[in-house]
């Protein structure tokens, strides 16, 4: 997209708001969504994977030592990854003001 | 040359999406729009016509599929009526937002319940704000004259919007009448081949119908509104085309001996058939009432509305359908709204008639305009009056 959304005026769309750039859905923030934020404690994580796997968002990597992390640009907040992380190693925190 | 011919208007219609060489239709059989998909269907296992016939499980699926068709860059055509027309309105807001341009004729049909086949317009009111282009027809010669022009007008570049033609369920649907049929080769020439600019193909991809969050929304539906108004200079231009080449004019508001007349009447449809043996007569006795058929219902011709009836006094307006609980007629409603804002404009008169297949005869639209013009001069506690109603 040649604008960013919020600064696309109508006469700015495509015939019928068709979207013509293939992949833009990452250009959406998801993570406005959210009220609470996955916090990991590593010193609890077995490097299981499985928050990876649950994250209906995709957004959840590993880094270089192995564990893992959330992209807040995407995380909504849900808190699947905290309910499925059985070592209890993630905590979803309130989002402050 | 044209061929004249004596042709029960459902298969005329079929002819014509024949003639405008249709490349997919899908549709569910329904009544009264049971013979133009049967004779489109006949016509395609014939190999009379060189189309894709989907038979679908219902209306729902026959206007995705439509949409689908429509999308790859086929020219589409599908009918339907009534219920069946309620069964696809939540995926008519996607042809027109995604600007499809499927052409649809709408067999007018009363809604359930009770349960009736017969004719009116409440499944039209009911799909009213859907953002397609609509246009009424009064015999079958404008019904099939308007399916080739509503090709032309929703495949224009400039529009790119879908057309519904509505007709009233049997009144015209199953009513044998001559035809004019232009030729083939004239065809070709006034409806240019469909290209739409950005269809579905894997050598250019696009996302068609994607999620439009609240940052977004109201700008592709502004975008919607002003794409559906402008249509109208390119129906007028398609119009005046098609007066050129087949010598049958059109226009979004029609007058009938309106020009002097103090009392107005207003129907849709081909009730304004009727109501003209109607005007007839009392012009006959002197007096000085006139007609108003109004062809355009969307984008709603507001100019040509307000130019049309403001030298009279009264204008008495005939709906086929009621909103419950409402003004009455939602045709009374849109011309009420019209006329509110202008210095000189007649009183408006609403009445609700024809509902379900009732008859209105030459002698009722006369009893019409009779009581019409008695409101007018002393007013009423009502609305609105339901016509012809056992109380
Ligand atoms: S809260 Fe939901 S979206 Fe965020 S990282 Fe966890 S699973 Fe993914
Ligand atoms: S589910 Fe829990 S333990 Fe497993 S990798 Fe994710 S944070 Fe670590």
């Amino acid at each position: 997209m040649t604008k960013p959304e919020g600064e696309l005026t109508w006469r700015d769309l495509e015939i019928g708001s068709i979207v013509t750039e293939a992949g833009n859905a990452s250009q959406y923030q998801t993570g406005d969504w959210r009220s609470e934020r996955p916090i990991f404690d590593n010193n609890k994580c077995i490097k299981c994977g499985l928050c990876y796997i649950f994250c209906p968002e995709g957004c959840i990597g590993q880094n270089a030592e192995g564990y893992f992390d959330a992209d807040l640009f995407y995380c909504k907040g849900c808190g699947i990854c905290a309910r499925e992380c059985w070592p209890k190693a993630i905590s979803m925190v309130p989002e402050e003001e | 040359m044209a061929k004249r011919v004596g042709i029960e208007v459902s298969l005329a219609i079929a002819e014509a999406a024949k003639l405008a060489r249709a490349d997919v239709v899908a549709a569910y059989p329904i009544t009264p729009q049971t013979h133009i998909v049967e004779h489109l269907a006949k016509l395609v296992a014939d190999g009379e016509m060189d189309t894709q016939y989907i038979p679908v499980e219902s209306e729902h699926s026959a206007m995705s599929a439509c949409l689908g068709a429509s999308a790859a860059g086929a020219r589409t055509f599908t009918a339907t009526a009534g219920q069946g027309l309620e069964l696809m309105h939540e995926v008519m807001y996607v042809a027109s937002s995604m600007q499809l341009p499927v052409v649809m004729t709408v067999v007018n049909r009363a809604l359930s319940a009770p349960l009736s086949v017969w004719g009116d317009h409440s499944d039209v009111m009911a799909v009213r704000d859907t953002g397609w282009i609509q246009i009424f027809a009064e015999n079958g010669q404008e019904t099939v004259d308007n399916v080739l022009c509503a090709f032309r007008i929703g495949e224009d570049r400039r529009v790119l919007l879908p057309v519904m033609i509505h007709l009233d369920g049997f009144y015209l649907s199953h009513v044998i009448e001559p035809v004019l049929f232009p030729e083939q080769s004239q065809v070709d020439k006034f409806i240019p081949p469909y290209q739409h600019p950005m269809p579905l193909h894997p050598d250019r991809p696009v996302t068609m119908g994607a999620f439009g969050p609240p940052i977004i929304y109201a700008e592709t539906k502004k975008a919607q509104e002003v794409n559906l108004e402008a249509s109208k200079e390119v129906i007028l231009q398609c119009w005046d085309e098609f007066g050129k080449t087949f010598k049958r004019y059109y226009s979004p508001v029609e007058s009938y001996h309106s020009e002097k007349a103090k009392v107005l009447l207003l129907t849709m449809g081909s009730f304004g058939e009727t109501a003209m043996t109607a005007i007839d007569k009392m012009r006959g006795e002197g007096r000085e009432v006139g007609l108003i058929r109004l062809r355009l219902w969307r984008p709603f011709p507001f100019k040509e509305i307000r130019q049309a009836v403001k030298n009279a006094e009264a204008l008495i307006v005939l709906d086929r359908a009621l909103s419950f609980g409402g003004p009455g007629g939602p045709v009374c409603s849109e011309i009420k709204a019209a006329l509110y804002g202008e210095d000189k404009k007649p009183k408006v008169i609403g009445f609700v008639g024809g509902l379900g297949g009732r008859d209105i005869t030459p002698a009722g639209f006369e009893e019409i305009i009779n009581r019409g013009i008695e409101i007018s001069q002393k007013g009423s506690e009502n609305e609105f009056e339901i016509f012809g109603v056992r109380e």
